[in-house]
């Protein structure tokens, strides 16, 4: 992997339609005067379509900035942002709060999910904010419960549920609205090495598609291999761009066992 | 959204509960003390409410209120009578006694002589005995309250002697009157046998009662007797409220119970308003989330808004009905201090009015909170 700062006269534009994010001297300061910090740093980065992109580097590298920037959560200071087509600075208030419920989801690592729902209905919530109706989007949540493997817990509440199956019904609820882009913030780490290999394969199982991005932020070193395209950060910097062959998908129990425990001794 | 703010609300239910307890204990407090507060002002007029069958009461000039009293001669009956669009006009003693009772202890009491002929200011309600018993040689009604005062513990039964001023009364009637300001027992009899249980004065007549004539304007009237006697005429609802205008204006009364009702108010609008500021607060991270997922600032602040709405509705019944039940238990308990103490539907306005302040001010601070909020708190 490249060390050096990558910016706009070196970094590879992807074509238009094959992009789903284009930072461009992305550039995001908190604070004043000799308080502020340089969270992003000019970035330049392409976030394509139809892979899975991690977004690696040590904490405090400007990555989980990064992709609030990216998702809209996050204003940036100076340079330029599309998202899937648009440009950010045409996104504001109202509409930017309706093109992220349409065409983001999320992931978060602490999964965030609301206590006093049930899987089922968590899992509804976005199309909930959608508008559609509560019985249509729960029996559609029951639907993507079963395909994320939890149709057996669709009336448990977060507080019943593993930390890896409370990351599955996360993954589900990101995905009900059939979301362009997908933003998951260090999904695997609170989670042990079986856990976080069956949230990777289920995210690539699941995500990638040829009109679907797949943004994961990790300093989980276990599942870097699951990721196509690898985007470095240092420093609030860009410092490299790999695509790499990912690693085949386990497919059986033993097999994500097994892959699990070479992952941890590594 | 609604229905997610509902459940954000209620599914946590030890929260849920101790939000709408907090909102239900501020209630209480305001409501209650209000309710005292009201209630107290209102015995001061006691006097005035027992008496029904009065348009008007007509007192000296400088009188200001029930108890502090300048008699009237007893020819001031007549002028009252003589004025135009008067019906009729009777007198009414009103005075403090010493009662000695019939084991030889001693209780003040207020003495209440009503008109000889026509029985005008008798209790309307008896418990024991009839309203002629009140004609009896040496007969006065007891009111309950007073008779349990008098002889606590011990069974109502009539024929009991009591002494005042030196001369024998004997109950005949217990009655029920309205609690009076000084929790003493109010004794009724006639006119010309209170002369002689009240301590002697050259004049002895406390009120003159009044009818306008049917037809005839109260307020005119009260004007007619004030222009022709020299007196102050007051139609009654007038004079209630008179009276409890000099209690607010001359005594401390107001002062320290508006100390309590603001102290209720404060102590509520603490409970009530922290709760729920704490609940919205310990929820941003939620808020949070639904913003991110794409819920407008708007819809986030209709939902604190509603989950405000409920828990005010909830605490604000839950709390006003504890404020009911305790006067009523009071009631029933025989407790004297409290007796005829009740929410009036003022009271219930006033507090929902609080309450729903309290609740607005903690919602928006806290609204504020989550408005503010970046969505990218959900990945800190």
């Amino acid at each position: 992997m490249a060390t050096s700062p990558l910016n706009s006269a070196n970094v590879k534009s992807l074509p238009d339609d094959q992009t789903a994010a284009r930072c461009r001297g992305v550039l995001k300061e908190f604070g004043t005067g000799e308080n502020k910090v340089i969270a992003l740093d000019h970035v330049d980065v392409d976030i394509p379509f139809g892979k899975m992109t991690l977004l690696v580097g040590p904490s405090g590298c400007g990555k989980t900035t990064l992709i609030s920037v990216i998702a809209g959560l996050l204003e940036p200071t100076a340079g330029e942002v599309v998202l899937l087509g648009r440009d950010r600075r045409t996104l504001r208030g109202t509409s930017l709060v309706k093109f992220r419920g349409e065409n983001i989801g999320f992931v978060f690592q602490q999964y965030n999910l609301l206590p006093a729902l049930t899987a089922a209905e968590n899992v509804a919530v976005p199309l909930l904010i959608g508008g559609t109706r509560r019985k249509i989007a729960v029996a559609r949540a029951e639907d993507m419960l079963e395909r994320v493997g939890l149709g057996n817990r669709i009336k448990s509440r977060p507080a019943q549920l593993s930390g890896g199956q409370q990351q599955r019904v996360a993954i589900a609820r990101a995905l009900i609205h059939n979301p362009r882009l997908l933003v998951c913030d260090e999904p695997t780490a609170a989670l042990d090495a079986a856990s976080g290999q069956r949230v990777m394969q289920l995210l690539r199982e699941t995500t990638v598609g040829p009109d679907r991005a797949v943004i994961v932020v990790t300093h989980d070193n276990r599942v870097f291999e699951y990721g196509e395209h690898v985007v470095s950060m240092s420093d609030g910097r860009v410092t490299g761009v790999e695509y790499q062959q990912p690693k085949p998908i386990p497919s059986t129990p033993l097999e994500i066992e097994e892959s699990a425990a070479t992952s941890a001794t590594e | 959204m609604n229905w997610i703010a509902w459940k954000m609300l209620t599914g946590d239910l030890t929260k849920y509960v101790a939000i709408v307890f907090g909102v239900a204990f501020g209630t209480l407090l305001i409501a209650q003390q209000s309710s005292i507060f009201v209630g107290l002002m209102r015995r001061t007029s006691s006097t005035i409410l027992d008496v029904t069958e009065a348009d008007l009461w007509v007192l000296d000039k400088r009188g200001e209120n029930t108890d502090e009293i300048r008699p009237l001669p007893s020819n001031r009956l007549y002028q009252v009578r003589g004025v135009d669009g008067v019906d009729w006009a009777v007198q009414l003693y009103k005075g403090l006694v010493r009662v000695r009772l019939d084991n030889g202890s001693f209780r003040q009491a207020i003495l209440i002589g009503i008109d000889d002929a026509t029985l005008v200011g008798a209790p309307r309600k008896l418990w024991l005995g009839s309203l002629t018993d009140l004609r009896r040689p040496d007969g006065v009604f007891v009111d309950k309250a007073g008779y349990d005062l008098m002889f606590p513990g011990q069974p109502i039964e009539l024929g009991r002697t009591l002494e005042m001023n030196d001369r024998r009364a004997v109950i005949v009637g217990i009655c029920e009157a309205h609690a009076p300001f000084q929790t003493f027992p109010v004794v009724y009899t006639r006119y010309n046998q209170a002369t002689r249980y009240a301590p002697r004065e050259r004049n002895i007549t406390s009120f003159l009662l009044a009818k306008a004539k049917p037809g005839q304007s109260v307020t005119q009237v009260c004007q007619r007797i004030t222009a022709s006697t020299g007196m102050q005429a007051l139609p009654s609802d007038e004079f209630f409220w008179f009276n409890i205008g000099y209690y607010i204006r001359s005594t401390g009364i107001p002062v320290n119970f508006g100390i309590t009702v603001a102290l209720g108010f404060i102590v509520g609008a603490a409970i009530a308003g922290q709760t729920f500021y704490l609940f919205t607060i310990e929820n941003l991270k939620q808020f949070g989330s639904l913003k991110a997922m794409g819920v407008s600032n708007w819809r986030i602040l209709k939902m604190i808004l509603l989950q405000a709405l409920l828990v005010g509705l909830m605490g604000y019944s839950i709390g006003l009905g504890m404020a009911a039940a305790f006067f009523e238990v009071m009631e029933r308990s025989g407790q004297a201090d409290l007796r005829g103490m009740y929410v009036p539907w003022q009271v219930m306005g006033l507090t929902g009015i609080a309450v729903g302040m309290i609740v607005a001010i903690a919602s928006i601070l806290s609204a504020r909170k989550v408005l503010v909020l970046e969505p990218a708190v959900v990945f800190k």
